[in-house]
């Protein structure tokens, strides 16, 4: 059921201010969300006073230099800084999106940082993404065929078959999408969520994958599939300009055609 | 190492409002006030069928200035409804879900919802 308000051990207080060095001249103020596991103290926001004069363009970047040089004890998840990993997935200004390729330029007052929205905080930016990865699993993410593969060379398809699942196949699981969709917010015990979906329509449209009928039969129900209610929110978040709705809504489509 | 006592994270507290989800929830929410404002219609009905006293009773009440109102709101949620719903059946055939179409598609229904209140009252008044 929809929780509008943050249960009791989640509501945020004030947390500190890290002050800019003596003599910065180009400041921005990254107000950070921060929960210590350890401390057993509700969350809290810090604020850091960063110069830009001698920081890179990205959120990202703010953020380790944050955690270099004023705060080690800031914890976030990081890798491959362009964009092609995922991990440092979070919510940026009010959207979700990743650290790495989200200029700092692009934010105008205060960089406000929190973790992607909804979900359980392991600590600081670094959300527990465990339900996440299981509904992944659950839609059986790689190729089922019910013929043995060629001996001597790949299984091969058309290029428009290619091009079928080319943008799907591009979804790196930052779990952006997800996370931005009230539906989920609401029902992610049950709502498989767009990442997930996406995924499933990827393997269904897939020219070599022989399970398509009982891909759509696991998705024909009212929570795994329809508590998507086109709200938008997932495609409009996406960092890699992926299309999770539309999917969705092909996946819909392909029930109600096979029905007739 | 516990994991129950794992906060929430922040959702609609800090999510950026976007014309995408705004107009989402207002569909839902015009949907609901439809329902409601369909007792109103019901009201109509039975005292038009109760005889002239009653019915002049029942104009008397809806002519009054906070019925009024509320008739012209709910007006509004039926067309916003009607356009939002059209939004919906487009995309149920798949299409119309590049951003730039969901904005203009989104901005139309808006404005054609505005319009077409502005000229039910211009029409009956």
């Amino acid at each position: 059921m929809a929780e509008f308000r943050l249960p009791p051990n989640s509501r945020i207080t004030r947390g500190k201010v890290f002050k800019a060095p003596e003599g910065a001249r180009n400041v921005r103020s990254f107000v950070v969300y921060r929960y210590d596991p350890d401390s057993g103290e509700n969350p809290r926001l810090d604020t850091y006073e960063v110069d830009m004069d001698s920081c890179g363009p990205m959120v990202l970047d703010a953020l380790i230099k944050i955690k270099n040089e004023v705060d080690s004890t800031l914890t976030f998840r990081r890798s491959c800084r362009e964009g092609i990993c995922g991990s440092c997935a979070m919510n940026i200004d009010g959207t979700n999106t990743l650290a790495c390729t989200k200029a700092t330029s692009d934010v105008s007052k205060d960089v406000k940082i929190y973790p992607l929205p909804h979900m359980p905080v392991v600590k600081d930016l670094v959300p527990d993404l465990t339900q996440f990865y299981a509904q992944y699993a659950s839609i059986k993410p790689w190729l089922q065929s019910s013929t043995p593969p060629p001996p001597d060379h790949e299984r091969l398809q058309t290029k428009e078959d290619q091009a079928k699942i080319d943008e799907p196949s591009a979804c790196i699981l930052c779990a952006c999408c997800s996370t931005s969709c009230p539906s989920y917010w609401w029902n992610s015990d049950r709502y498989l969520g767009p990442a997930a979906l996406l995924q499933a329509y990827r393997w269904i449209v897939d020219s070599r994958d022989d399970a398509t009928g009982q891909r759509l039969d696991d998705l024909e129900d009212p929570f795994r599939l329809y508590r998507c209610h086109t709200i938008m929110n997932c495609t409009r978040t996406c960092p890699k300009g992926l299309n999770p709705a539309r999917a969705i809504a092909e996946v819909k489509k392909m029930l109600s055609d096979r029905q007739h | 190492m516990t994991t129950k006592n794992r906060p929430l994270s922040p959702h609609l507290q800090i999510y950026r409002w976007q014309i995408t989800m705004v107009m989402s929830i207002l569909h839902r929410a015009t949907g609901v006030a439809l329902a409601l404002g369909s007792l109103l219609l019901v009201y109509w009905l039975v005292s038009l069928a109760s005889g002239p006293e009653a019915y002049a009773l029942a104009l008397e009440c809806l002519g009054s200035a906070p019925a009024v109102a509320v008739l012209a709101g709910a007006s509004f949620a039926f067309f916003y409804h009607l356009c939002n719903g059209i939004r919906h059946l487009v995309w149920d055939t798949g299409r119309g879900f590049e951003i730039s179409q969901l904005y203009a598609s989104g901005y139309a229904a808006i404005i054609a919802s505005i319009a077409l209140t502005a000229g039910f009252w211009l029409l009956i008044v």
